[in-house]
């Protein structure tokens, strides 16, 4: 048998392979955005999509976010499945009151008449050295408010599967793309058949017995690097990876937490209001009884995201992870 | 050598493909509203329009002021009247064919109604039952919108969307004249042209938002101005000349429908009533400026024409009043039978599925419902 060697796809490829198998699965499906069509957007990820299926379903559009994303909702109305690309995170924020007032709660109000097949890419988070307003980690905003489903992926394939799926939800769905992450590879063999993940599920990365981090999007390479290193210490550290935070998969979550007893919450953005309060909360409200020590967080400080010169201060790293699972075993002792 | 020294030999180069679309004059709207009504114009109305338009006014007064009396009996928790703005709301219905779309404001209930809506499940919002009572794929209207212009960009999204697929829709789109100050307006006549999208967008300029009159809210000469400067054009119209509206609609359809894009129609109108039962108008305007207004009333000036011209006879007069009012007992006798609520609906649309966090809390309501039963004496009713 002859194996081809072929290079494994960035993230970015994987997600641009997305959009082009969801186009020509379903003409339907409209990408639209700034700088989407000839440049292919200024991370490239629609790439070649105008050329192959025309400006009408790969669209340059006026350079107005609010826009961008109230015509997508008429679009919507009228049968289409319009993937709208936010250029970076900080730069979604002037459509908000269409995504909160309109995109998100459109099925409700009509009592599910009007269901609006949304797809918003938004590549977000640090650690590129991106200047203000290009690092923001903003998914609280967005599991803050019912009607989306919010989904990161963390790995090529992940990244394939989920914008599939959330492409194919005739729900609106926030996909939040790890941008630091873009330029990723790992084992996924772009010429396999990828698998189309169901939005909501969890999934462990990395078994193990003294405690859970629980992350996702651009921690997981982060914990999983903090959770080698522990082994150093003896730490046997279990990684679990939510990939959707709406619906939030409770039942993977809780079922590590139950075999190791200690869990931390890892992300980037901020802990005061942020996203590790509400899973700490869940935590602690389903598995109480099976906790060593209290339920930790290891965000972002809770500031403006700085700036690129002093963001590695910023986001958690391996050290701050280790030194909190510290804490979590001190705890127990005590 | 400084910058202004070097000023003299800066020519800028517009990049290669700059083109200016058009000579913006054809877009300019005209100095003077449109009139129709009481000019030669009218001469050559179709009678037969005419005495619809006619017809749908008096009925929509009456639609207005039943609604009105409804907030005061405690069965809608607030109504926005229409009073002297019903010929752009009813012109605005009637301009649409089937398969075209309407884009409506919170206030223009009596436009919902006039395309075939249910007067029943048009009020759901205002009575407060659930947010959109009528399925809007039914008679194509978005439900009604209640933040400030976002409904635009929604009209324009949908007749590019109907464009591209080759179907033959135009979209209508209603907005106050505050509306008008908000990015959205901005952004959906942006799009609207840059697209070509078969839009119509109709401004309602009735003089106020809430209490904040036009000069507050716009420098600009006319808000019909402002199509010029997305190269679309602007139509200013008599807002209570009913058969000028709907000459001005029709004519923006017709453009839009046969692929020359969006048109920014501002029909020049009043309030009369305040700007909800809730809203004190006295404290912002006085009776004179009111008066004049109510003597420019959309139904007097119809019917003077019509009946000037012979076209509409006393029986006729009360014929549509009869009309009204056979629409209005009906309106009173639904509106006064409770609504049948089910709690349990408050998690049946959030999703196409709901998500486990959700199907926890429907279980918790469920068992709370369950529990108030058991409680409840026989034949009690909710608190
Ligand atoms: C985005 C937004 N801001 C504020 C309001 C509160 N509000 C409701 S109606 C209104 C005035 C609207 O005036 P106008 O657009 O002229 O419409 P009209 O009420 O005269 O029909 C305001 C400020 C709102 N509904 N939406």
């Amino acid at each position: 048998m002859t194996t081809v060697a072929v290079k494994p796809a960035t993230m970015a490829q994987a997600l641009t392979r997305a959009l082009r198998d969801a186009m020509a699965a379903d003409p339907a499906v409209h990408v639209m955005g700034e700088d989407v069509g000839t440049l292919g957007g200024v991370f490239r990820v629609t790439d070649g999509l105008a050329k192959e299926f025309g400006e009408d379903r790969c669209t340059d559009t006026p350079l107005a976010e609010a826009g961008i994303l109230g015509t997508a909702v008429g679009m919507a109305m009228y049968g289409l499945r319009p993937v709208v690309e936010m250029q970076f995170d900080a730069f979604a924020y002037p459509a908000f009151e269409q995504l909160i007032s309109h995109v998100a709660r459109t099925r409700n109000r009509t009592r599910g008449k009007m269901p609006l097949p949304i797809t918003i890419r938004v590549p977000y988070g640090g650690g590129i050295g991106g200047v203000e307003h290009h690092s923001d980690s903003s998914e609280a905003y967005y599991m803050a408010t019912p009607g989306l489903h919010v989904v990161t992926p963390a790995t090529v394939a992940d990244a394939y599967g989920l914008l599939r799926a959330a492409i194919a939800s005739d729900d609106p769905v926030v996909v939040l793309e790890p941008k630091r992450l873009y330029w990723s590879k790992d084992s996924w063999n772009p010429e396999e058949p990828a698998p189309v993940e169901p939005i909501g599920r969890a999934v462990v990365r990395r078994p193990g017995r003294s405690a859970t981090l629980i992350t996702y999007g651009p921690s997981v390479p982060v914990c999983m690097e903090a959770a080698e290193a522990a082994r150093a210490e003896g730490w046997d550290l279990e990684v679990v990876d939510l990939r959707s935070l709406v619906p939030f998969d409770d039942e993977t979550v809780c079922a590590s937490v139950r075999r190791t007893g200690r869990a931390v919450v890892v992300h980037e953005s901020g802990s005061f209001a942020g996203p590790g309060g509400e899973i700490a909360a869940r935590i602690t409200e389903r598995c109480f009884h099976h906790l060593e020590a209290p339920v930790l967080r290891v965000a972002g400080f809770d500031i403006p995201y700085p700036p690129p010169m002093l963001e590695r201060h910023h986001l958690p790293g391996v050290d701050r992870i280790l030194d909190a699972v510290g804490r979590l075993q001190w705890e127990a002792e005590s | 050598m400084t910058v202004m020294e070097q000023r003299g030999a800066y020519k800028p180069t517009p990049p290669p493909a700059w083109q200016p679309r058009t000579d913006p004059a054809p877009l300019l709207p005209d100095a003077e509203p449109y009139r129709v009504l009481g000019t030669e114009a009218a001469a050559k109305a179709d009678p037969e329009l005419l005495r619809t338009l006619y017809a749908q006014l008096v009925k929509g007064r009456r639609y207005n002021t039943q609604a009105t009396a409804l907030t005061k009996q405690g069965r809608l928790a607030v109504y926005p009247s229409t009073t002297g703005q019903e010929a752009c709301e009813v012109a605005a219905a009637l301009v649409l064919k089937e398969q075209d779309w309407l884009f409506p404001s919170y206030r223009d209930t009596l436009a919902v109604v006039a395309r075939g809506v249910d007067p029943v499940e048009a009020l759901t919002l205002l009575r407060g039952d659930w947010h959109t009572g009528y399925d809007p794929y039914e008679h194509r209207v978005a439900p009604l919108c209640t933040p400030l212009a976002t409904q635009l960009p929604h009209a324009v999204g949908l007749a590019h969307a109907a464009r591209l697929k080759g179907d033959d829709v135009v979209a209508l789109a209603m907005v106050g004249d505050g509306g008008t100050s908000e990015g959205d307006f901005h952004e959906a006549l942006n799009f609207a042209a840059v697209w070509q999208a078969p839009v119509v967008f109709l401004v309602q300029n009735n003089g106020f938002a809430i209490s904040v009159p036009l000069a507050k809210q716009t420098a600009a000469p006319s808000l019909a101005h402002k199509a010029v400067g997305y190269g679309m054009p602007g139509r200013l119209v008599d807002g209570n000349d009913a058969a000028a509206v709907h000459e001005v609609l029709a004519d923006a359809v017709r453009h839009a429908r046969a692929g020359g894009g969006p048109t920014l129609v501002e029909a020049i109108t009043y309030r009369v009533d305040a700007h909800t039962n809730a809203d004190d108008a006295t404290r912002y305007r006085g009776d004179a400026e009111v008066e004049t207004w109510r003597e420019h009333d959309p139904i007097q000036l119809l019917e003077r024409e019509l009946t000037g011209r012979g076209l509409l006879d006393e029986a006729g007069i009360e014929a549509a009043r009869q009309d009204a009012e056979t629409m209005a007992a009906a309106l009173r006798e639904h509106m006064n039978q409770d609504p049948a609520l089910d709690p349990m609906d408050l998690f049946a649309h959030v999703y196409a599925e709901p998500t486990p966090h959700l199907r926890e809390q429907q279980d918790q309501l469920r068992a709370e419902l369950a529990a108030e039963a058991d409680t409840e004496p026989e034949g009690g009713t909710h608190r």
